[in-house]
């Protein structure tokens, strides 16, 4: 059974503008009203929040696909840390060094 | 996965530093713990009110009155915060109240005793929320996620109320004779009560909830880390520790104390401390008197009173 007072309502903060709105908790509320009642007194009653969302819980639509996000293959190529080039710059400086690279024109 | 794979696969998880969200499917009997853990922690914030609140309308000036009502409304707030983390693990909110003032669940044992005087708010919010942080901090990192964010936002409002408490108590201690003298009449008797509130020593290789990293730290770490952190500042005010054993053994590397009343702890847990049956007699009352409130926002309740 599900009464409408036991819906619930994920809060999302701003601390400071510009910020990214970040998860800050939930709220169980019969409407969008008292949700907002609620999140003020939670999260918005020591000046920690510059804006303050409300959303129903319900209403969030979630990607489950664990193969995309938590994929079994290697996909380091698509993120900075798939390259490490530390020892490679390390060589073609050297290489550099030895065989003299071009002088640059003043 | 069969339900024992899946089982064992959760516990790898977890103790692997592993988190848990609100949605995840978790074994029962971590649940279970978690639920426990959770509502108790729940009813002390709740019920920790009380002894506070008896001193609102007595407090000496308006900025100290301001701050009190504003403790006892974050306090109020935590435990709304935590019922809410707790009520996604399976119990109605409803019956989480209706066992509490039914005396089938427990609160913590500090806030089962009288508030005499205004030294009592300074010590209360001072030392009593130094013990609780020092073991609210250790639960940031539980592996229940959303306890854990809980517990951050809890955190950062507590630091306030010590600040509030040492300033409470500063202030008396920078007073007259008869107000330091009232402070040490508080310490004296906060002191047993504060020694037990972490609880008995526990075995870390049989204690289920730090197994499971529901907590972090067991008791006896937690009440060593307060007193490294708060017996010094008690000192340094010209304040006495009334434990003629208390000292820091630097050999163990760990505070030697007389061992605390544990009969008194049990005892005033389960519902026979000096003011439980009165607060929760108060709480009761408290919520017949605000019913109509309830029924006017989310209709006539629809859960069976206890």
């Amino acid at each position: 059974m599900s009464e409408p007072q036991d819906r619930v309502w994920e809060v999302f903060r701003q601390e400071a503008e510009g910020d990214p709105m970040v998860h800050g908790g939930s709220v169980r509320a019969p409407d969008e009203e008292l949700a907002l009642h609620y999140a003020r007194e939670f999260y918005g009653r020591r000046q920690e929040s510059h804006r303050l969302w409300v959303v129903a819980r319900d209403s969030i639509v979630e990607l489950d696909d664990p193969d995309l996000l938590d994929p079994p293959f290697d996909r380091s190529h698509k993120r900075p840390g798939g390259y490490i080039i530390k020892h490679k710059l390390e060589a073609a400086k050297a290489r550099a060094a030895t065989t003299g690279a071009p002088e640059v024109e003043e | 996965m069969n339900d024992q794979a899946l089982t064992d696969a959760f516990y790898a998880h977890v103790m692997g530093g592993g988190k848990v969200e609100a949605d995840d499917w978790m074994p029962d009997d971590y649940r279970a713990a978690l639920l426990k853990f959770v509502e108790m922690h729940a009813n002390s914030e709740l019920m920790g009110v009380l002894p506070e609140r008896e001193w609102i309308l007595r407090a000496p000036t308006l900025r100290r009155k301001l701050a009190l009502t504003s403790k006892v409304q974050d306090e109020v707030g935590h435990a709304q915060l935590l019922y809410r983390v707790a009520e996604d693990l399976g119990k109605p909110r409803e019956q989480m109240l209706a066992d509490l003032l039914a005396g089938k669940t427990k609160f913590h044992n500090v806030f089962h005793y009288p508030t005499r005087s205004w030294g009592d708010v300074g010590i209360i919010a001072w030392l009593v929320d130094a013990a609780a942080i020092v073991s609210q901090q250790a639960l940031r990192d539980s592996s229940y996620a959303p306890y854990a964010r809980t517990m951050k936002k809890i955190c950062w409002e507590e630091s306030v109320h010590i600040m509030h408490g040492r300033d409470v108590v500063l202030t008396l201690m920078n007073g007259t004779d008869a107000q330091r003298a009232m402070v040490q009449e508080a310490l004296d008797r906060w002191w047993g009560p504060l020694m037990q509130m972490h609880g008995p020593k526990t075995d870390p290789a049989t204690d289920r909830d730090l197994i499971w990293k529901i907590k972090s730290k067991h008791n006896e770490q937690l009440r060593q880390e307060f007193l490294s952190i708060y017996v010094p500042r008690i000192l340094e005010l010209g304040l006495t520790i009334p434990d003629p054993a208390l000292r820091y053994d630097q050999a163990e590397g760990r505070w030697q104390y007389t061992e605390p009343d544990w009969d008194e702890l049990r005892s005033v847990v389960t519902g026979h401390g000096p003011m439980s049956q009165q607060r929760l007699e108060f709480r009761r009352t408290s919520r017949d008197d605000t019913q109509w409130v309830r029924d006017a926002i989310i209709g006539p309740a629809t859960v069976a009173a206890a």
